[in-house]
């Protein structure tokens, strides 16, 4: 295991960020940290960066205890949201940054840039400032800073969250491919679970300082181990007692299922290719569901027809908190 | 922008162009007149008078020692009040306005009670282990330091607390310590802002009149620095060098507003 981090406890106040947290992210994997804002996940980057300090528990890093070390003995990349870039040094200055700190050779140093503006895709750039470029330019630009120094681990905070969309998919794809090339231990924080799903090998969601569920996304998405993380990976509506997906219920118009619950169709919506259907259970729940334009057709649905859902079979499904509060 | 018609737009412009002059353009502008209006020998006279020669050139002294000092601990002041919490903060900022507010006379006075060799709280005491402060130079560098205090420290921390510590984390993180971080990445960040607040604290430092009186003594080839002497000339009735020097501590001063001028635009594209 490349990071470990046991008994992790930060308060700000009356505030807890982060509650007796226990994790341990893998050698050369790209990880991500899934939660909603405020959940404590940059928090938890930040002590494993030693940007912050926590107030109980320990962080090692490959091996070694890093608890008590400053940020820049720990050997930590790290890629800040708004970028953080030295605004009166060149591309290629920012890049050099700390390969001369640490009193490399010079033509050591312009080779190391070089082959990392080429990397990013900056090398025409380099003797620009940093106000010169565009923001995702300016986070490459970041990204080859923090890897210069060769780091055990790779740490991104938020990394596409000041980005426009477009550019956001982009930079998520290259930084994918990078990752594939470059095999450096990488520990991404963000609140997108597209992204965390598209990106990462294994993601940890992180709700209210307490980690919910480690796996990768497809254990977390076919597997969750509670209905916070299946509603924070997807839609999710309620059928019987249970969370599931909208596109996991299977509806028929006759009761021939066994244990189908009976429902009316009270709104009707058509997206595109889907319809979007919300049904009102003889329980009282309001569940909805999603199908495809030409199974709906199919089915002859209309608004106040009655119908029997079933969850559909391999279904992804966890008790639901609201009803078992309420029931 | 809210408009207003020609002619009251007019009228405000005469209002502020006409106050302006009154106030300061035409009697500074008279000090230059008087003292070429016998060309340029009465100026160049100043040079050769030995009283004068010594004040210009312990203003000169005086004023750089409270410049770098100030430097030192404006800067290390304004990285504490925008990058530390720590309690009595808030006291620490109110009272570096202090001087801004409080009379020189008040700073000169204060400054005598605590350091004067007679009857000064802590004077005797330093008096005794060989060291002259009042009515020498450490006592009028102290002064001089007190009221230009705030100037370096109000033009870096609102620049310091714009740019934020982003910056300074990335060079931790990229392997910087705290040395290399401030030289390498803080220092050059608020470069405009202390250079800005240098030249303020010259100008104001080569200014200052009456708390450097009070602690210096007045003490004519000794402890009499420019400002005073334009004051001992002019009651002796020798106008001329008096118009003289004042004209130089103007000249100095403008020529230090045209230099940050010329730095303001600089500095607001880094």
């Amino acid at each position: 295991m490349s990071i470990d981090v046991t008994g992790l406890t930060k308060t700000y106040g009356d505030f807890v960020a982060l509650d007796d947290v226990n994790v341990s992210l893998p050698t050369g994997q790209l990880t991500a940290l899934l939660g909603p804002s405020g959940g404590g996940k940059s928090t938890l980057l930040r002590i494993i960066a030693g940007l912050d300090t926590a107030d109980t528990g320990t962080v090692s890093i490959e091996g070694m205890d890093a608890t008590r070390l400053p940020p820049q003995k720990r050997n930590v990349g790290f890629v800040f949201q708004h970028y953080a870039v030295f605004k009166h040094m060149t591309v290629a200055k920012n890049v050099a940054f700390g390969l001369e700190i640490r009193k490399r050779p010079k033509d050591e140093v312009a080779a190391r840039v070089d082959e990392l503006l080429k990397l990013v895709h900056l090398s025409q750039f380099a003797h620009r400032l940093p106000s010169q470029l565009s923001g995702g330019q300016r986070q490459r630009m970041a990204l080859a800073r923090a890897l210069a120094v060769e780091p055990t681990v790779l740490l991104l905070d938020e990394p596409f969250g000041a980005l426009d969309a477009k550019v956001r998919k982009e930079l998520r794809d290259w930084l994918r491919r990078l990752h594939d090339e470059v095999a450096v231990t990488t520990v991404f924080v963000t609140h997108d679970q597209e992204e965390a799903l598209e990106v990462a090998d294994e993601i940890v969601v992180i709700n209210e300082g307490r980690v919910e569920q480690v796996g990768s996304p497809d254990q977390l998405y076919d597997e969750p181990a509670n209905d916070f993380v299946m509603g924070f990976l997807g839609e999710v509506t309620t059928l019987g007692g249970l969370t599931l997906r909208p596109h996991d219920i299977e509806v028929a118009t006759s009761p021939y299922t066994a244990g189908a619950i009976e429902g009316s169709v009270h709104r009707m919506l058509r997206i595109g290719f889907e319809v979007r259907l919300s049904v009102l259970t003889v329980d009282g729940e309001d569940a909805s569901v999603v199908l495809t334009r030409t199974h709906a057709r199919s089915l002859g649905l209309v608004e106040g027809a009655t119908v029997w859902l079933t969850p559909a079979t391999g279904a992804a499904m966890v008790p639901s908190m609201q009803s078992s509060l309420a029931g | 922008m809210v408009r207003v018609s020609a002619p009251v737009r007019w009228l405000l412009r005469l209002v502020a162009v006409g106050y302006v002059f009154l106030l300061v353009a035409w009697p500074v502008s008279l000090v230059a007149v008087r003292t070429f209006e016998h060309g340029t020998a009465d100026f160049l006279a100043i040079f050769t008078d030995p009283h004068t020669v010594a004040a210009l050139k312990l203003t000169v002294m005086v004023a750089a020692w409270a410049v770098v000092i100030n430097l030192v601990f404006g800067v290390t002041i304004s990285l504490l009040l925008v990058r530390y919490e720590f309690p009595g903060k808030r006291v620490l900022s109110a009272l570096i306005d202090l001087p801004l507010s409080v009379s020189p006379v008040v700073v000169g006075l204060a400054l005598l009670l605590v350091f004067s060799g007679r009857t000064g709280w802590l004077g005797p005491s330093i008096e005794e282990a060989g060291w002259q402060v009042i009515y020498d130079s450490p006592g009028m560098i102290m002064a001089t330091c007190f009221v230009a205090l705030p100037l370096i420290i109000r033009e870096v921390v609102p620049v310091l607390s714009e740019i934020g510590d982003d910056q300074e984390q990335a060079a931790r993180s990229l392997g910087a310590n705290g040395r290399q971080t401030f030289w390498r990445i803080t220092l050059p960040s608020i470069k405009w802002a202390v250079i800005y607040g240098v030249v303020l604290s010259l100008a104001r430092s080569l200014g200052e009149f009456g708390a450097v009186k009070i602690v210096s003594g007045n003490i004519t080839g000794r402890t009499q620095t420019a400002t005073l002497i334009v004051e001992a000339k002019y009651q002796n009735f020798e106008q001329t060098t008096a118009y003289s020097v004042a004209f130089l501590l103007a000249f100095i001063s403008i020529a230090c507003l045209v230099v940050v001028a010329f730095l303001r635009p600089s500095h607001q594209e880094a």
